[in-house]
């Protein structure tokens, strides 16, 4: 990806995340903690699982639709970031042969089995993951592990950094763009160009951090970042929390999808 | 009503390279009056605003704000008096949301959580601002933003204003009503710009500076019409007035 | 290299996210004692400036291919490890939010491969004490890619033996190394050079920078190895807590990875026993009447009783879990589009 599409993807994921849904009204403490929940129990199984991970997709699928989330944007930023997962399970089969299972005469070895597995694993977790900033604004997770005990000054940080992330990428592109149209082709993106160009960014940075210093002392700053308490857990919230944990709990444990299986089987004969 | 003045005698000051920013200068400024402060790029216009609440400390002279002399002891309770608003408002607007950003000062005054919210609704009002109460900053328009900044110094309740290049990136709506907004208020106002129609719109009277002195003071009208002393000073007539 | 959710399992996932956040308290905590006001922003701007020059894509001279910053040295020289540890961890968790770099459960990981690392032991062990107070750009310019290089090796390396430890992956030890390490190296020296280009950059336009950010430092020693040690080996007993915890209450995740630490005894007799499983379950499922949830749970506890063949994958399970998966995701898709069709409505 280019700087630009990178910076115009960032944008629009931050966008959805301002939408008024259902999902984005829950408490964002918990929809954290249902999502770290979520992932903990798909990872949790075995290397040779498979169907007993297809119920979990019910929870991305309504992410997608009770929030109205594109999916092919998050299908496609799931893309970009699948190569160190696949590169990784890729030597599954290669190294893997046993045979697993001959289905319909074919046969399967243990080592497509386990990749498909992290393959299986990796849509799961990357897209809840996407799913869970596309449905809480980034203040609101801020807040969230604020609340959750993280120590205000890492949050505050935090803070600072989500306000500044688009002001300096938009800094940023301005000067690629300027670097990219005296730059004719490759030269000029060379590394000398790179490092004079990131250390005029960074004296930039600095005085901005200065600048934003003086207004927040013109403001009666004096060291405590202030912060309201803007939302409560409420029944919705708890409704929520438990039907997921109760999901999470029947899936990891009831193989569903060999049940349902084996009685399509049944009828089947 | 002799509180809300602001008054700068012989103020000097140097920055750590060595640059002479301010070179003794002295005005004064009574409640109610709007003044108008313009000069060449490197005029010292941003330097004397960052004294009026003490950012930067004279080295030599006094800067009284009310009937309080600026030192690094009086310096909280001036912030309190002295709103500034900033050329930039990215660099103004800090927080997360607007609704955040602007009660960031009022909850630094140690106010209870209803006054804020209710100054916050206030100041917001007050701008026309008030639908982006819960966007973050950075999906607001430049006319937005500036709004959004000036409703934050706003929330303070300030006696005195101070703002720095207000209309810089505005668009010539945005700037109308700009303008409309600050004849609306009644405070002592004073505003750094080369916007000089806005100036003349806006203040009854101009201090002009160069060098770090103050070359000119008197009636905007007046000031902003003299075209050697504009000239000298790289500026020129306001465009409302070359019109022959 | 950032880790990835899918390679991971719980007890691995856990315990580098444990560890992480002790380390956030710690940099916190320290940073508390005696912070100037004006770091707060500071840190959180550069935390944004490091986000965007990682956007930013470079040549790799003589190669043609591009690469771009890591950060987390030119942060730990210009702020300290503990700001510099806590601006990390930020980028690390903005990146894992909006590009699902990884991933949020790997982000434990990725925060102590990408975080702790360079701040808390490269830059006081190799850094610091190898430039020591030296402004000459060839010596900053040395140490740096230096720092950088054993900075990425390290991180890389905590990748392979996270990895390894969830046996997830099937790639043997010395493979992985070989692939990880050479990678790294290379990325590793192009990063020091920038790190140092930078740094020497500052300095040379704008010193006070440098020494303003020194002094806003809390003061002392920053780390001392005594207490790096005696962090080290507290945090070996709560990984050997949790992961034996995980072991005893949760024996899937960590199956695998003890079976391939002690060897694949067991593998040959399951070869032979499939066949016979097989056959003893379709025996069995004859004779009972009912086939809801009940056998698959008798079958699930029969698993967990005796050590399991492959579980879930013989012959009789496999189809009926093709076709399960087949008619849940169908089931899935229809109320997902029921939902689409119903908001439309709505609207």
């Amino acid at each position: 990806m280019t700087f630009d599409e990178k910076y115009f993807d960032i944008g629009r994921l931050d966008r959805l995340s301002y939408g008024e849904t259902f999902v984005h009204r829950l408490d964002p403490r918990a929809k954290v903690i249902g999502t770290m929940l979520f992932l903990l129990t798909v990872v949790s199984f075995s290397k040779y699982e498979i169907a007993a991970l297809a119920p979990f997709f019910l929870y991305p699928m309504l992410l997608v639709t009770v929030g109205e989330i594109p999916v092919r944007f998050i299908i496609k930023k799931m893309i970009v970031v699948s190569p160190f997962a696949i590169f990784i399970g890729i030597f599954n089969p290669i190294l893997d042969t046993r045979t697993a299972a001959v289905i319909l005469g074919v046969s399967v070895s243990t080592g497509w089995v386990s990749f498909l597995s992290i393959l299986l694993k990796f849509t799961l977790t990357i897209s809840v993951a996407l799913l869970l900033i596309a449905t809480t604004s980034f203040s609101g997770v801020c807040h969230a592990l604020r609340r959750l005990g993280f120590p205000a000054l890492f949050v505050s940080q935090l803070l600072f950094l989500y306000r500044y992330l688009f002001v300096l990428m938009e800094e940023t592109m301005r000067i690629i763009r300027a670097r990219d149209m005296r730059s004719f082709g490759k030269r000029g993106t060379g590394l000398r160009v790179f490092v004079r160009l990131i250390g005029i960014l960074f004296l930039r940075t600095v005085d901005r951090a200065e600048r934003i210093y003086y207004a927040m002392l013109s403001r009666g700053f004096a060291g405590d970042m202030p912060a309201l308490k803007r939302s409560r857990m409420v029944l919705r919230d708890l409704a929520y929390l438990s039907v997921m944990i109760a999901c999470l709990w029947v899936f990891r444990f009831f193989p569903i999808t060999e049940g349902i299986g084996r009685r399509v089987q049944e009828l089947l004969r | 009503m002799s509180h809300h003045i602001v008054e700068f005698k012989d103020v000097f000051f140097r920055y750590p390279d060595g640059t002479q920013a301010l070179g003794g200068i002295n005005f004064r400024i009574t409640h109610g009056e709007s003044v108008g402060v313009v000069g060449a790029n490197g005029a010292g216009k941003s330097t004397l605003l960052q004294h009026m609440n003490g950012y930067l400390m004279p080295a030599s002279g006094t800067v009284t704000i009310g009937d309080l002399r600026l030192t690094k002891r009086t310096r909280q309770e001036i912030r309190r008096k002295v709103g500034i608003v900033f050329q930039n408002p990215d660099d103004q607007l800090f927080m997360p949301t607007v609704f955040d950003d602007v009660a960031f000062g009022p909850l630094n005054l140690g106010m209870d959580e209803a006054s804020v919210r209710e100054r916050v609704n206030k100041a917001l009002c007050m701008v026309n601002s008030l639908a982006l109460r819960d966007k973050p900053p950075h999906h607001l328009s430049c006319g937005q933003k500036s709004a959004v900044a000036i409703a934050a110094v706003m929330a303070m309740e300030p006696d005195i204003l101070a703002m720095d290049e207000p209309a810089a990136n505005l668009d010539p709506k945005s700037r109308r009503s700009l303008i409309t907004l600050l004849k609306t208020f009644k405070h002592s106002k004073i505003i750094a710009s080369h916007d000089l129609d806005l100036i003349l719109d806006v203040c009854g009277r101009c201090i002009v500076i160069g060098d770090g002195v103050v070359v000119a003071d008197g009636p905007s009208s007046e000031i902003l019409s003299d075209r050697a002393l504009l000239e000298e000073n790289s500026l020129e007539l306001p465009l409302s007035l070359q019109r022959r | 290299m950032h880790m990835a959710d899918a390679l991971l399992s719980p007890a691995v996932g856990t315990t580098l996210w444990a560890g992480s956040v002790a380390a956030g308290g710690y940099a916190s905590m320290k940073l508390k004692e005696r912070i100037d006001d004006r770091t707060i922003p500071l840190m959180g701007v550069l935390g944004a400036f490091i986000f965007a020059v990682q956007m930013v894509n470079f040549t790799i001279p003589g190669t043609g291919s591009s690469g771009h910053l890591g950060g987390g040295m030119i942060l730990a020289i210009l702020l300290g490890s503990h700001a510099a540890f806590l601006v990390m961890a930020s980028v690390l968790t903005v990146q894992a939010l909006f590009f699902a770099d990884g991933g949020l459960l790997a982000l434990g990981c990725n925060i102590w491969n990408l975080g702790v690392t360079p701040c808390y032991l490269v830059y006081p062990f190799i850094y610091k004490s190898m430039v020591g107070g030296s402004k000459n750009p060839g010596r900053i310019l040395v140490v740096s890619i230096v720092s950088v290089v054993a900075a990425l090796q390290l991180g890389a390396f905590s990748v392979v033996m996270e990895t390894l430890l969830s046996g997830k992956s099937e790639l043997p030890f010395s493979a992985f190394v070989l692939m990880m390490q050479p990678i790294h190296l290379a990325i590793g020296i192009v990063e020091g050079f920038v790190t140092a280009g930078v740094i020497n950059y500052v300095r040379s336009a704008r010193p006070e920078i440098l020494e303003s950010m020194a002094a806003s430092r809390p003061i002392g020693r920053e780390v001392s190895l005594k207490k790096v040690l005696a962090t080290f080996a507290l945090l070996a007993v709560i990984t050997g807590g949790v992961l034996s915890w995980f072991a005893s209450t949760h024996p899937d995740g960590l199956e695998w990875s003890i079976e391939k630490v002690t060897g694949k005894g067991e593998l040959p007799q399951h070869e032979n026993g499939v066949a016979a499983v097989f056959k003893g379950f379709q025996e069995k499922t004859a004779f009972l009447p009912d086939y809801g949830f009940k056998p698959a749970e008798n079958e699930l506890k029969k698993e967990k009783e005796a050590p399991p063949p492959w579980p879930g994958i013989e012959a009789g399970t496999s189809v009926a879990g093709i076709i399960g998966a087949a008619i849940v995701l169908g089931m899935i898709v229809l109320i997902g589009m029921g939902i689409r069709v119903v908001g439309r409505r709505q609207i």
